[in-house]
């Protein structure tokens, strides 16, 4: 089992990778004695949108699906996690509010994704459909003010935002400050090892080999539909994680969460980063988050700009991600520096990069 | 004992019908090459049975079972084998994870690894295993797709023209590849335009003209046919 964390499907190998990967951890872990309760609250807050790109990373990257839809995903659980913590109650309940709606998340990926894939949606309109969907949804969250529109005692309110749910909570136990970012750090090492070994099994392979050539595949005797479904549910159940756990973290969800600017974000956090590996997405989106987060608080305005001449500049410069392009040149020093024979290979593979890009 | 049977298939593109109530059978066991002129409906007769495209009319049946509306995925299943026209790998991926992926719905562990190693040297490929299959050569990636489809171990291994761009020493190892397996008991059809391969590795012959089988036979009996040297071989090639 442990094999599959390293393999052709991830960037990074060997005791230095790991050790890196180890004080990186370590550091995680003793930063909140470092720093005070507002920093690690926006650390935590950072680390909610991890899940999205790692799920974004999954489908586009490894898959070859790009959905403009992590949002409609983060929306409904988003939205799910209030209407089932603010009618199961609070204290423990909230754990399995946050199950729940991750898991219905899933389901309605489930329902989208099969009538799309099954229809033959791919490519740019998987894009379009997938976008049109979370308008749909954030369209009409917007136009639910009125007091006639709740779920048991869950009042949607359309742009004034859903609140008065309880955040995570353990019997009376609140998982809020550095728990919360404990519960982070944790989730996303689950997750990131998960789905390395995900994309390094001979599921990972099947799902590579429908991105790169999907009739190939299906001559080989595998149904790629499938192989996307199930790509497409993880992939929509992580942004599910997101939205669960962004609606815990503040107590309140509105609309805005998932319209089109907040459509957007996932699609530059992982263009940025490096969409075929997930190292770089990780490490690209916290970046990104961290620095657009920063710059927020000067002006909203600038960071979104920022935002929007980042995908711009990573469109034109480096197609495969600024963050995986230096995530390569590294690993090819590295090789070149233990074993010089290799070159010719590395060679190869950049030069079919470049010829593709 | 026929494997493949297809009864009375069409297939019709808007007003161009590419292929009009065709019979053909592949028996078990032997290598049967499907040849005829440029537009004969060679390519769309072998995408029908593949499961590329549906027939517009007629059955497809393998090992007996009708597998007219079968996706080509359930036919792989069943023990079809395909090599397509133009080379279809994995371009972005090395050269023994394409193998890997071929194999690894019937081999794990060692022996797959075994089975990897097996199939790279007899395809000539060992050395390059490591390169992306988009870095190879055409004629390599060509190797590359026969070995993928090898990998499969199919009952039934269909090849359309699997020496495109091949050196003719290429293409007379890719023949004698195809009669060991057959020799083997594995069946083969193969869609081909190199006489000297056809000669090479086939036990049975159909003609296709204009989108109907033109003739069939021994190759001995085809090329002695008047009407198919002059649509196809040329007369100079008939004799």
């Amino acid at each position: 089992m442990l094999k599959l964390l390293e393999g052709p499907q991830t960037l990074g190998r060997g005791k230095v990778f790991w050790s890196c990967f180890l004080a990186v951890l370590a550091g995680a872990l003793i930063y909140p004695a470092f720093a005070d309760s507002y920093d690690v609250g926006n650390f935590s807050y950072f680390l909610i949108w991890i899940f999205m790109a790692l799920g974004l990373c999954l489908m586009w990257g490894y898959g070859g699906m790009l959905s403009f839809g992590q949002t409609l995903f983060f929306g409904i659980a988003g939205y799910g996690y209030g209407v089932l913590a603010i009618n199961m109650g609070g204290g423990t309940a909230t754990i399995a509010a946050l199950v729940l709606s991750v898991f219905v998340a899933m389901v309605a990926a489930g329902i989208l994704g099969y009538f799309m894939i099954w229809g033959g949606i791919s490519g740019i309109f998987f894009g379009i459909v997938t976008l049109s969907a979370t308008l749909v949804l954030a369209f009409f969250l917007g136009q639910t003010a009125g007091p006639e529109w709740h779920i048991g005692t869950a009042r949607l309110n359309g742009f004034n935002g859903m609140k008065g749910m309880d955040p995570l909570a353990v019997g009376d136990f609140y998982i809020e400050g550095s728990a919360l970012y404990y519960v982070m750090v944790a989730l996303i090492v689950i997750v990131y090892i998960a789905l390395r070994m995900l994309v390094n099994s001979s599921v990972g392979n099947v799902i590579v080999a429908t991105r790169e050539n999907p009739q190939r595949a299906e001559m080989l005797g595998y149904d790629v539909r499938k192989y996307q479904l199930l790509t497409f549910v993880v992939g929509s159940g992580l942004a599910g994680l997101s939205g669960a756990l962004y609606t815990s973290w503040g107590q309140f969800i509105t609309p805005s969460s998932i319209g089109l600017p907040a459509a957007a974000m996932p699609i530059v956090w992982v263009a940025f980063s490096g969409r075929s590996d997930l190292t770089a997405t990780l490490v690209g989106s916290f970046l990104l988050l961290f620095g657009f987060q920063t710059i927020t608080i000067y002006s909203q305005q600038a960071a979104l700009v920022l935002m929007g001449a980042l995908l711009l500049a990573t469109v034109m410069l480096a197609p495969q991600g600024f963050v995986l392009g230096v995530g390569r040149l590294v690993v090819d020093w590295w090789s070149r520096r233990r074993r010089p024979d290799t070159g010719p290979a590395l060679a190869d593979a950049s030069r079919l990069q470049s010829d593709e890009t | 004992m026929p494997l493949v049977d297809v009864q009375g298939v069409s297939k019709r593109f808007g007003g161009l019908t590419a292929v009009s109530d065709v019979d053909l059978t592949v028996n078990s066991g032997e290598v049967h090459c499907l040849i005829g002129p440029n537009g004969a409906g060679k390519s769309t007769l072998f995408k029908l049975i593949v499961g590329l495209y549906p027939p517009t009319k007629g059955s497809i049946y393998f090992d007996t079972v009708d597998i007219t509306n079968e996706r080509p995925y359930a036919r792989v299943q069943r023990g079809m084998s395909i090599k397509m026209q133009a080379p279809s790998v994995f371009k972005e991926l090395p050269v023994r994870q394409n193998i890997q992926i071929a194999l690894q719905e019937r081999f794990s562990g060692p022996e797959r690894s075994a089975e990897e190693d097996r199939l790279l040297t007899l395809l000539n490929l060992a050395p390059d295993s490591d390169k992306l299959a988009g870095a190879l050569s055409h004629g390599q990636q060509q190797w590359l797709e026969i070995g993928m489809a090898l990998a499969l171990k199919p009952q039934l291994l269909l090849l359309d023209e699997p020496t495109a761009g091949m050196s003719p020493e290429e293409t007379f190892k890719t023949g004698e590849l195809i009669k060991s397996f057959n020799a083997e008991g594995m069946t083969v059809l193969v869609v081909e335009h190199d006489m000297a391969f056809v000669r090479q590795v086939a036990q049975r012959v159909t003609v296709l003209h204009l989108g109907k089988i033109f003739a069939r036979g021994s190759l001995e009996t085809i090329l002695q046919d008047e009407k198919v040297a002059e649509i196809y071989l040329g007369k100079a090639h008939a004799h």
